[in-house]
């Protein structure tokens, strides 16, 4: 897979031409334990960068999943609605959330790269 | 002070622990201007048998239902409680014990709430059921709710047949969250068509069956009209011993039924505390306010269940939680349950259709008095009179010679004073045929 | 001992019950009552004409069914039952009898208000005492509990701000509130913002203040707080909002600890629920019923929903419709008068209590939590320092690298025969250990209770792990699949799917 980018939501984005695949990070499934259900977005639907796009949930809690970039949902992950676990088996793999048209290149530029992650997790402790 | 198991010695040795000269240093805190240095302005603490005498005397001046005739209904009925639903509810290890948090050692509590679920489920006709709301009232609002969250839309239809109790608890809730509601006017002759008020911002209608003034009606067709338009129906019930008789709102294509239990194993207690009901059809289950119990297994691979899908509640998801209830009426369902329980199948049906042969066999009676008329073409356990005269002073007069003779329908609809003359009647199981007589003859001789 | 088997799978007094759906036999009943008589049938086309698949049983089976599964639960009147927050305090059986008497349990709320005045002279009774022990003069009576009476009572408020024609935006609430109070504010309307917490557990005063501006319709304060701590700015914190022209709500899921001493009026609260079944004493029932009537300032009062009772002459007038001179209700929270049966309860424990027992209740709820507190803070960490009210809060820092959560504590704590403390709440400390003993456990049952958590902390410290990852071992049941419950939820029992046909 090409090099992944990353957001300050824990966020994974994967580009691939004019669409980005969209994850959340090992860490933050980690964070969350078991989870029990993802609550997708609708194909088609439009977000704005930093819109809520979706939700995860554990057993203690709910975490919202916020679009890394603008963009239109083109397709979503339906094996999770069975299989939420493939979240925490493969984080940044199988278990990626939905795939977002990229309007906007320029919005990739402000996202993290693996390195600056890496950092900025090691910097919450 | 007979709950206080502390001595003063052991408040003495226990402030020697704690390190402080008296209680009041604890409270360095409050303001001194803030702190009382004396007993409020109340009477001293009081022994069993004082304390016995005191509300003992305020329940006599009151006339309650097992001591003179009672026809009263309107979402509060009064029905037999078997002795051993009482017994069993005042177990300490259901009456003293919190929400199953602890599941390990809450299985009885959660066993319970799996059955009721399983129970309300069966008798509305529906998939699901939450573990219980308040009452019926707010049920009804968090159906409302519900559904404008479901269909994302904001308008809320509320029948006129409607119990104005729930119409207004919806309304008062919903009030600064920029939801519509329209409530339709009283149906007191059972003209309403609710299908011809949806349009593409309506999120539901609210339907009651029975209605308020008694009439049984099939939505089947009111609920294909809301799913060919995008809405959802809401069926509210508030005499739930109706569904031993009658169709189950899933049956008619109920989307949510909010109901009120009382009914089962609780008594009227002036109107509280009583169960609400809630059940839905499974694909809104996320959508869904309230605790749900949820079987599982334990690490040796028994069976159990816990409280489960908690991040639609507040304690998780705070602000965008699918509704702000917390203790909901665990010991009313438990109550519901058990009587449910003791009926079973037979017993349900059976007493269903002892209400409705009690009622058909008053409403006869009633309606054969000169005056009086029989508003309903149908009914289940009450129905709706018209009287020659307004209906209040009438049960006042009936009341001042011991009979409680149903309820005035303006009691309920205040500013409707064209419903003046309507009494709405009601029996039950409990209601004899002596009871029965003495109304009818009270009441001719009143209104002659 | 654990690893006994039974041919039955129960354990002498610990028995295994099934659910009533597997115990069925059609047509059974534990209900005796007569064939109903000839009769019209006036049901009209909407009855019933299909099974419902209800369970039929006799009465010695339904008895068994519940009394056998009762002794899977803990109950206060068993032991120890120190939920923090939730003041599980006895619940006298007086309060039982008196809420079953003919005469309350058995009146319908729309008689004729001459016949039930008993019941409006017993609310009206039971207001008062509200009344005067909050020092505010107007009782909405009501809501059915905690969560229900905040709604309440900010709808009150944003009924006020808009008769002033300034409805506002904004309710603030400190991050350690319960997670009710932004539900209920949500409810009302508002937007939510959180107040920061100090480093002493307490709402940021300068912080709160700064934010004050004319889009803030509210404060949601708790006092005590969620962290069994005096708010000591209290005063200030009014005083602020009431210049900023908002106001003050105060979840009073806490009074026990005060009820007597301070009246939330004099520092200047203007609205606060009072939940019957925590401060005065009805039960929890597994879960309910409670009931959170909600006491008002006199700028509120006026906004109280309907109904209410008001004193008449020589009787009682419940007031159920809007037009009454000075009075602007904005609705109706509730069906009928609210939870009657609790009020009955709650006024039978004050009753008995009096102004003395009451006062004396509170000083012993603190005086037990502090005990806790001096005889567990040596080991486990304290989350603030100093003199706590009703409930001592700590964090997890003691169990730091020990390989045990709050969670495995909490499990090895049933074993050992107690409820546990609240868990993870409130959520401002890591790993929280909430605990609220209250005034009516002894000195005894408070060392039991010291003893087995400081023998366990010993025994996290020594990373025992496995020990605590394998708790419970002696409960009904052993570690329950929360997870397995979520991503699979089987909220109903169905019936056995019919064997597939023969081919
Ligand atoms: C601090 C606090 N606020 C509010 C509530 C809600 O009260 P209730 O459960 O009666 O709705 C609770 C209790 O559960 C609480 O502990």
């Amino acid at each position: 897979m090409a090099s992944l980018k990353y957001t300050d939501q824990h966020e994974w984005v994967a580009v691939d031409g004019d669409t980005a695949t969209v994850g959340i990070t090992d860490y933050a499934q980690g964070q969350l334990g078991d989870v029990v259900f993802v609550e997708l977005p609708d194909e088609g639907k439009s977000f704005a960068m930093g819109d809520q796009a979706a939700v995860v949930e554990s057993v203690k809690a709910a975490a919202e999943v916020y679009a890394p970039i603008s963009g239109e949902i083109v397709e979503v992950n339906e094996a999770l609605n069975g299989k939420p676990e493939l979240v925490n088996e493969d984080a940044i793999g199988d278990g990626w959330f939905f795939k977002i048209s990229i309007d906007d290149e320029t919005e990739l530029d402000s996202l993290m790269d693996e390195k600056e992650y890496r950092e900025f997790v090691k910097g919450l402790g | 002070m007979r709950y206080l198991p502390l001595t003063d010695e052991d408040r003495t040795s226990m402030l020697a622990t704690v390190g402080v000269e008296s209680v009041d240093a604890l409270y360095r805190g409050v303001p001194k201007a803030a702190l009382l240095d004396r007993p409020v302005d109340l009477p001293p603490h009081g022994g069993e048998i004082e304390v016995e005498r005191r509300i003992c005397a305020l329940a006599a001046q009151n006339i309650g239902a097992s001591t003179a005739p009672f026809f009263l209904g309107a979402g509060n009925y009064f029905h037999h409680i078997p002795a051993t639903v009482d017994h069993l509810i005042q177990r300490s290890e259901y009456l003293t014990s919190y929400t199953p948090y602890q599941p390990e050692i809450s299985q009885g509590t959660l066993q319970a709430l799996f059955e009721f679920q399983t129970q309300v489920a069966l008798i509305t006709g529906m998939e699901i059921a939450n573990a219980s709301m308040y009452d019926g009232a707010t049920a009804c609002a968090e159906a409302a709710m519900m559904a404008c969250r479901v269909t994302r839309r904001h308008r809320v239809v509320l029948s006129g047949g409607l119990h104005p109790h729930y119409r207004d608890v919806t309304a008062t809730n919903v009030k600064f969250m920029s939801l519509d509601i329209s409530a339709l006017a009283p149906d007191a002759n059972g003209t309403e068509d609710a299908a011809v008020t949806i349009d593409d911002h309506t999120a539901c209608v609210v339907v009651q069956n029975p209605d308020v003034f008694g009439r049984v009606r099939d939505y089947s067709n009111l609920g294909a009209a809301c799913r060919a338009k995008g809405a959802l129906l809401v069926v509210v019930v508030t005499e739930i011993v109706s569904l031993g008789a009658l169709m189950p709102p899933g049956d008619m294509g109920a989307d949510i039924v909010a109901a009120e239990g009382q009914s089962l194993g609780n008594p009227m207690s002036f109107g509280g505390p009583h169960v609400g009901l809630f059940a839905v059809r499974e694909k809104f289950l996320r959508q869904m306010p309230g605790r749900l119990c949820g079987e599982t297994v334990d690490t040796d691979g028994k069976r159990g269940w816990v409280l489960t899908l908690s991040t639609r509640e507040q304690h998780i998801r705070r602000e965008k939680a699918t509704s702000n209830i917390c203790t909901n009426s665990g010991l009313c369902a438990l109550a519901f349950t058990i009587h449910l329980t003791l009926l079973g199948e037979a017993g349900f049906t059976r007493l269903a259709a002892i209400n409705h042969a009690r009622a058909s066999t008053l409403a006869k009676k009633l309606g054969a008095v000169p005056g009086v008329v029989l508003l309903n073409e149908t009914f289940f356990n009450e129905f709706t009179l018209r009287l020659p005269r307004p209906a209040s002073p009438i049960v006042d007069t009936l009341a001042a010679r011991g009979i409680l003779a149903g309820v005035p329908v303006v009691r309920l609809f205040p500013d409707q004073r064209d419903l003046a003359n309507l009494l709405l009647v009601s029996a039950t199981e409990m209601t004899t045929d002596d009871d029965m007589d003495r109304l009818v003859a009270a009441l001719g001789e009143v209104l002659k | 001992m654990t690893d006994v088997v039974t041919l039955t799978g129960n354990r002498g007094l610990d028995l295994e019950e099934k659910l009533i759906f597997e115990q069925d036999k059609a047509g059974r009943t534990a209900v005796d009552l007569p064939e109903p008589e000839r009769h019209d049938n006036r049901l009209g086309p909407a009855r019933r004409t299909r099974p419902i698949g209800l369970p039929g049983l006799s009465e010695p089976q339904v008895v068994r069914h519940y009394v056998r599964m009762s002794r899977n639960n803990y109950a206060i009147d068993a032991g120890i039952y120190p939920l923090g927050s939730c003041t599980m305090k006895h619940n006298p059986r007086l309060n039982e009898k008196m809420a079953r008497q003919p005469g309350l349990a058995d009146i319908h709320p729309l008689q004729p208000q001459g016949t039930v005045q008993g019941a409006f002279a017993l609310m009206h009774e039971l207001a008062h005492w509200l009344a005067e022990l909050t020092g505010m003069p107007a009782v909405a009576l009501s809501p059915a509990a905690g969560a229900h009476g905040e709604l309440t009572g900010l709808m009150a408020i944003r009924s006020a701000l808009e008769a002033r024609g300034d409805a506002r935006r904004v309710v603030l609430v400190p991050e350690s509130a319960h997670g009710t109070n932004p539900a209920s504010a949500h409810m009302c309307g508002y937007e939510i913002e959180s107040v920061a917490a100090t480093a002493r557990g307490r709402v940021d005063l300068a912080a709160m203040k700064a934010r004050l501006a004319p889009d803030v319709a509210a404060v949601m304060i708790t006092n005590p707080n969620t962290c069994g701590l005096f708010e000591d700015d209290m005063a200030e914190i009014s005083a602020a909002v009431h210049a900023a022209g908002a106001f003050v709500y105060c979840d009073g899921a806490n009074f026990n600890a005060i009820v007597g001493r301070v009246r939330p009026g004099d520092l200047g609260i203007d609205a606060m629920h009072l939940n019957l079944h925590k401060t005065f004493s009805t039960p929890h029932g597994g879960g309910g019923p409670g009931a959170g009537p909600v006491t008002l300032s006199k700028a509120l009062a006026p906004f109280a929903p309907l109904p209410y009772v008001v004193r008449e002459g020589e009787g009682f007038r419940l007031v159920e419709q809007a037009g009454e001179t000075g009075a602007h209700p904005y609705g109706r929270m509730k069906g009928f008068h609210g939870q009657f049966g609790v009020f009955v309860r709650a006024l039978s424990y004050m009753m008995s209590m009096g102004s003395d027992g009451l006062r004396q209740a509170s000083a012993d709820a603190v005086l037990n939590a502090n005990y806790l507190r001096a005889r567990l803070q040596g080991t486990m960490s304290l989350s603030y320092e100093g003199p706590c009210m009703h409930e001592v809060l700590f964090d997890d820092h003691f169990l730091a690298d020990t390989g045990v959560s709050t969670l495995d504590f909490a499990k090895a704590m049933i074993d050992e025969g107690v409820h546990p403390m609240t868990m993870y709440f409130p959520l401002i400390v890591h790993g929280a250990f909430l605990i609220e003993p209250t005034e009516t456990e002894g000195r005894a049952s408070l060392d039991l209770l010291a003893d087995l958590m400081l023998g366990l902390a010993k025994r996290a410290k020594a990373k025992e792990v496995a020990f605590f990852k394998d708790s419970p071992k002696l409960a009904p049941r052993r570690r329950l699949d929360e997870t397995r419950a979520a991503r699979n939820p089987v909220l109903r029992w169905m019936p056995p799917a019919p064997k597939a046909a023969a081919e």
